[in-house]
């Protein structure tokens, strides 16, 4: 137990880092390949969790993050949004480097003090401590991501670790997801997936860019 | 067999709408009249045994849920109806140079998108409820986007980041609430969930309730999570604005609904009354002045979708019953109104050939039926009397009053009264105003499918102001009782 004790809390430091640095990564090529290993720290921790609570169901989390985030998005999203998305060297955002890093320790300080009381509601739940807080740091970063990244890609990888960081947090407390919920949500990604890949393919060819947050043509007349 | 066979048929449709795109809209049509017609067999079997189940008790059908389920039925169906004509319409009104409607992708997409909203009453399980809910955004983002220009795809762009987005935040409180309702020994359900929050450890419950006011609100168009609907709305098509603002976006505050009895029966949670008033009343008033300065009669009706959510919250903020008939009327009341807003909206815009208020004007005289529609549609969405939301907001208003709760509700009447002079002021200078030149064109026929789904529509807007069927009263108060705290 000591030893699971400890791995899982070696996956959410990395889980931790790999979030942040999808935050501060210029490159978009950079970016998805944070993600896949940001997507195997939360099917390893699942791992962990699955041995150490002999929960099989905590397994098939795994094995389903494991098929959709770490094999299935990257190819999805490249079909949909097409290859010549990840050439792009540079990925815009509003803020700068550094005060994005500031921002994502602010972030991080909020998740700990929030998921304070949580996590003592909880304190009967092994590795609660670990990945709660964790998971809503995940959720925060990504969130960060989506409102300062101008590129459509990396605001759906946003998108994507915001889930990453839900599911992260409740593997510690759900260990028996039924089996209609975990088809479900094994479906449900690469659907979000191809279709916002899409979108942004459409974007691209409509208005020649894919920095969403530079579409600016629907405002208020006055 | 019925409840499955309500979320099988419009995915048959789907599929069968891609295979055909000549026939897709009549396979719609008689997709969504049949979910209409099952709908109204589950909804009656609710009214008589109170909680209907199938499959196992996968899908499940409570008075509140049947609610919910026959408002999208419905609007589904006038929705289908509306499209036939209306995208024919505009697709004939296209002009060189315009971007290429996705038609051969609307039906099939509406289908899907349909058959997701209906399962977010009918699923059992909060997490599948959760995943109904993102997918109604994924399946709907291309029918924003249907003009394909870059002002749609930017509009979907918009409504699919933000609502994802809200959608991410409000899992993470489905899961804390999941795990809280198995630890009690109950079924991840709304009936578990009842029963299993009076114990619930309150930073639990507190935590998923915020997390999903967050999520869930920024889909209902909470402020300031607001900003994707005008957008999304000055885009859609009428038909699916009419699905967006009429019980998309109310699916998201059916969510919010249903946990309200669940926090006033935890004795840890301190005034949970007060979340839902200040949310509320910000909404409602910011909605209000938006109302009153916006140009576009299409961004003017999602502004008062806004506005209408807002009410429904600040309802169940009044507390003292006002959660109860008010705030359930309303809600039953606002899609239904909404929707024939919408169709209305959309005539105006193949008439006027534009949705700008300071370039439209003179609709009355160029087509009566449009300008009598907009005209209907504004003042019963505004609240006037003899029309259901006037009933509802009616008896919100007295509720609060009676309850002593003076401030917020007087505050809340002031908001409803400027919302109602601003819907006013801006549809009457489409209705009435000076006709310009470039409006002069004569106007062709309008189509006869928008005119029935019209018809249709208005019936409800027009009878149950006055006259509510036995029936439905009953399955209402049904509904406004599970959300008064009732197991």
């Amino acid at each position: 137990m000591q030893l699971a004790w400890s791995l899982d809390g070696l996956i959410a430091a990395l889980f931790a880092v790999f979030g942040l640095g999808m935050i501060v990564t210029r490159q978009m090529l950079g970016v998805l390949q944070l993600f896949i290993l940001h997507s195997l720290a939360l099917a390893a921790s699942a791992l962990v969790l699955a041995v150490a609570l002999g929960s099989p169901h905590l397994g098939w989390v795994a094995f389903i993050t494991l098929t959709t985030k770490v094999i299935a998005v990257p190819l999805v999203l490249r079909w949909a949004a097409g290859s010549e998305i990840y050439e792009r060297r540079e990925v815009d955002q509003v803020l700068t480097i550094p005060i994005s890093v500031l921002v994502a320790a602010g972030l991080a300080l909020i998740a700990w003090v929030v998921a304070g009381p949580l996590v003592n509601a909880i304190h009967d739940r092994p590795f609660a401590a670990i990945n709660v807080p964790t998971g809503l740091m995940s959720l925060l970063f990504g969130a960060f991501t989506v409102s300062v990244r101008r590129e459509g890609v990396a605001q759906l990888m946003g998108l994507l670790i915001m889930e990453s960081g839900a599911f992260f947090a409740s593997i510690v407390l759900i260990h028996d997801l039924s089996v209609i919920v975990e088809v479900a949500a094994a479906i449900d990604v690469p659907i979000a997936v191809l279709v916002i890949g899409l979108l942004i393919r459409n974007i691209n060819r409509v208005t020649g860019m894919t920095r969403v947050g530079l579409l600016a043509e629907l405002r208020e007349r006055r | 067999m019925v409840l499955a066979l309500i979320l099988l048929v419009p995915l048959a449709a789907s599929l069968l709408a891609l295979g055909n795109h000549r026939v897709a809209p009549w396979i719609t049509l008689v997709a969504t009249l049949i979910v209409l017609l099952l709908s109204g067999r589950a909804i009656w079997a609710v009214v008589d045994a109170g909680t209907v189940s199938a499959l196992g008790g996968v899908l499940t059908l409570d008075p509140l849920a049947a609610l919910y389920l026959g408002l999208v039925a419905f609007v589904g169906f006038t929705a289908a109806l509306y499209s036939v004509g209306y995208l024919a319409a505009r697709r004939a009104g296209q002009t060189e140079g315009d971007s290429t409607p996705r038609y051969r992708q609307y039906h099939p997409l509406f289908n899907v998108f349909l058959a997701s909203m209906l399962a977010v009453p009918l699923a059992a399980n909060l997490a599948v409820v959760w995943i109904a809910i993102e997918l109604t955004t994924i399946f709907s983002a291309f029918l924003v986007a249907y003009e394909d220009s870059a002002e749609a795809l930017e509009a979907a762009w918009k409504y699919v980041a933000l609502t994802s987005m809200g959608a991410m935040i409000a899992l993470l409180g489905v899961l804390l609430l999941y795990f809280g309702i198995t630890n009690a020994g109950q079924a991840p359900t709304w009936a578990g969930l009842g029963l299993a929050a009076p114990g619930m450890a309150p930073a639990i419950l507190v935590t998923s309730f915020v997390l999903w006011l967050v999520g869930f609100g920024a889909k209902a168009g909470l402020v300031p999570m607001h900003t994707w609907l005008p957008d999304a709305h000055s885009q859609a098509p009428a038909s699916i604005c009419a699905v967006l603002s009429g019980v998309e976006t109310s699916g998201a505050l059916y969510m919010l609904l249903r946990i309200y009895p669940s926090l006033s029966a935890n004795p840890g949670i301190v005034n949970p009354q007060g979340w839902y008033l200040v949310v509320g009343l910000v909404t409602v008033a910011t909605a209000s002045l938006l109302i009153l300065q916006v140009q576009d009669f299409k961004r003017l009706f999602a502004y008062s979708t806004i506005e209408h959510m807002g009410i429904v919250l600040a309802a169940c903020g009044l507390g003292a019953g006002a959660h109860d008939l008010g705030a359930t009327y309303q809600f039953f009341a606002h899609a239904l109104t909404k929707s024939f807003c919408f169709y209305a909206a959309g005539l105006a815009v193949i008439v006027l050939g534009t949705q700008r208020i300071d370039v439209a004007g003179g609709l009355m005289k160029r087509s009566p039926l449009a300008g009598w529609s907009l005209l209907l549609g504004g003042i019963a969405i505004a609240g006037a009397p003899p029309f259901a939301l006037f009933v509802s907001e009616f008896e919100i208003l007295r509720t609060g009053f009676t309850a002593h709760q003076y401030l917020a509700t007087g505050l809340l009447t002031v908001f409803i009264v400027l919302a109602f002079i601003a819907v006013m002021y801006q549809l009457g200078q489409v209705v009435f105003g000076e006709t310009t030149d470039a409006a002069a064109a004569p106007v062709s026929p309008l189509p006869l499918t928008c005119r029935a789904a019209l018809l249709i529509a208005a019936v409800p807007v027009l009878v149950f102001g006055v006259y509510l069927p036995p029936r439905l009263g009953e399955l209402i108060r049904a509904a406004a009782m599970l959300m008064g705290g009732a197991p």
